[in-house]
């Protein structure tokens, strides 16, 4: 479990166009400058945004990611949704379904 | 004193990225809101904007994340987010890296604050700068409390930080407005995004109007992310200026749940300028 270094990717991928373009003319080339488990590096190639929030992206972080890899707003908010269904609860992090507060 | 404003409201990408998703009369009211909090600003003949956010990873990352950071550039750069997905154009917003010298140097006899000459906005600060500076024609000072990765700076610490930059800012000649935005309750970006806890916002909201400081630094992150969520860790940014402008009340202009926009859309003022 590397969250950090995940995280880390994809703060470098919102903060700088250069690592953009290399990524998707080259992800594996980008993948490789980063410390990831293979369930990381498969949920990022997908990209598999319901698994990565179970993993414990922080939302701030992934909305982005997901933008990027063309998920309108609804079908970000619906593929957490699936990953939770699929892969269960959020396993690290602060940004899981807490249940709190009222709707 | 050259605190001429002070005041604060809401920043969820929402407002403008899906501002049309909204019902059109609450989003009409929150941009009226909006609109007024840049009219009193304009009035109070204010030279500078000195704005308290809490920034999404935008800048500081757990590598080395600063509970207290403070914009010292000539310029800056936003939004960092998609234009269309954000529905704000890219722009250079000016900076008045002199000023923010002097209240950074003033801070740190109290705050070790942080200081950045690079600084790109993420909505956290663009979505405020588009409606209070739709021409970009006012020097703006970022202002960062981390309330993203914690460890979170304690509550006590950020009114003593508010303190500071408010004795700072009255330090300094020029005419300085003062705005923090965060969110009350809100699950942003989550599957429970659009959740509100509104009669804890009303609560907290009750609070920040009485200026009621022993209340406000009760909480804690454990009952802001128990009833609050994830973004109520922003309530720093509210709490701030509360502790600028210390013994006087706040007028909470606006307040609505909107779940599109993920948040219980804010905009207030505060006395004491």
């Amino acid at each position: 479990m590397s969250l950090y270094y995940v995280q880390k990717l994809i703060y470098t991928l919102n903060r700088d166009p250069n690592v953009v373009a290399q990524f998707q003319t080259d992800m594996d080339g980008v993948l490789k400058e980063y410390t990831l488990t293979d369930e990381e590096k498969h949920a990022i190639r997908k990209p598999d945004i319901g698994l990565l929030y179970v993993m414990g992206v922080n939302g701030q972080l992934l909305m982005h990611y997901a933008a990027l890899m063309d998920y309108e707003w609804d079908e970000y908010i619906q593929a957490m949704k699936n990953g939770l269904e699929e892969h269960g609860q959020v396993r690290a992090g602060l940004y899981l379904r807490t249940g709190g507060g009222a709707v | 004193m050259s605190l001429v404003f002070a005041g604060v409201c809401s920043h969820a990408p929402g407002i403008t990225g899906r501002a049309d998703r909204a019902e059109p009369d609450l989003k009409d009211g929150l941009y009226a809101s909006f609109d007024r909090m840049r009219d009193a600003i304009k009035e109070a003949g204010a030279e500078t904007l000195v704005v308290v956010a809490a920034e999404h990873f935008a800048n500081f990352f757990m590598d080395n994340m600063p509970a207290y950071c403070i914009g010292m550039a000539d310029d800056y750069q936003g939004p960092i987010e998609d234009e269309e997905w954000l529905g704000i154009k890219r722009r250079t917003i000016p900076g008045n890296p002199d000023l923010s010298h002097r209240l950074i140097k003033d801070i740190m006899q109290d705050v070790d604050v942080s200081y950045a000459q690079e600084w790109k906005f993420d909505h956290g600060i663009m979505v405020p700068l588009h409606f209070l500076t739709p021409d970009n024609d006012m020097d703006i000072i970022p202002v960062n409390i981390n309330c993203q990765g914690p460890p979170l700076t304690p509550l006590h610490r950020t009114w003593a930080f508010g303190k500071a930059l408010r004795r700072a800012i009255d330090a300094a000649p020029e005419k300085i407005a003062l705005v923090g935005t965060g969110g009350v309750s809100h699950w942003p970006a989550t599957p429970d995004s659009g959740k509100i806890n509104e009669p804890w916002d009303q609560s907290f909201l009750e609070k920040w109007a009485a200026n009621d400081k022993d209340a406000m630094l009760a909480y804690t992150d454990e009952e802001c992310y128990a009833e609050g969520g994830q973004g109520a860790f922003e309530i720093r940014t509210f709490i701030a200026i509360a502790a600028a402008c210390e013994g006087n009340p706040g007028d909470v202009w606006f307040y609505a749940p909107i779940p599109i926009y993920a948040v219980g859309c804010t905009v207030g003022a505060m006395a004491g300028s």
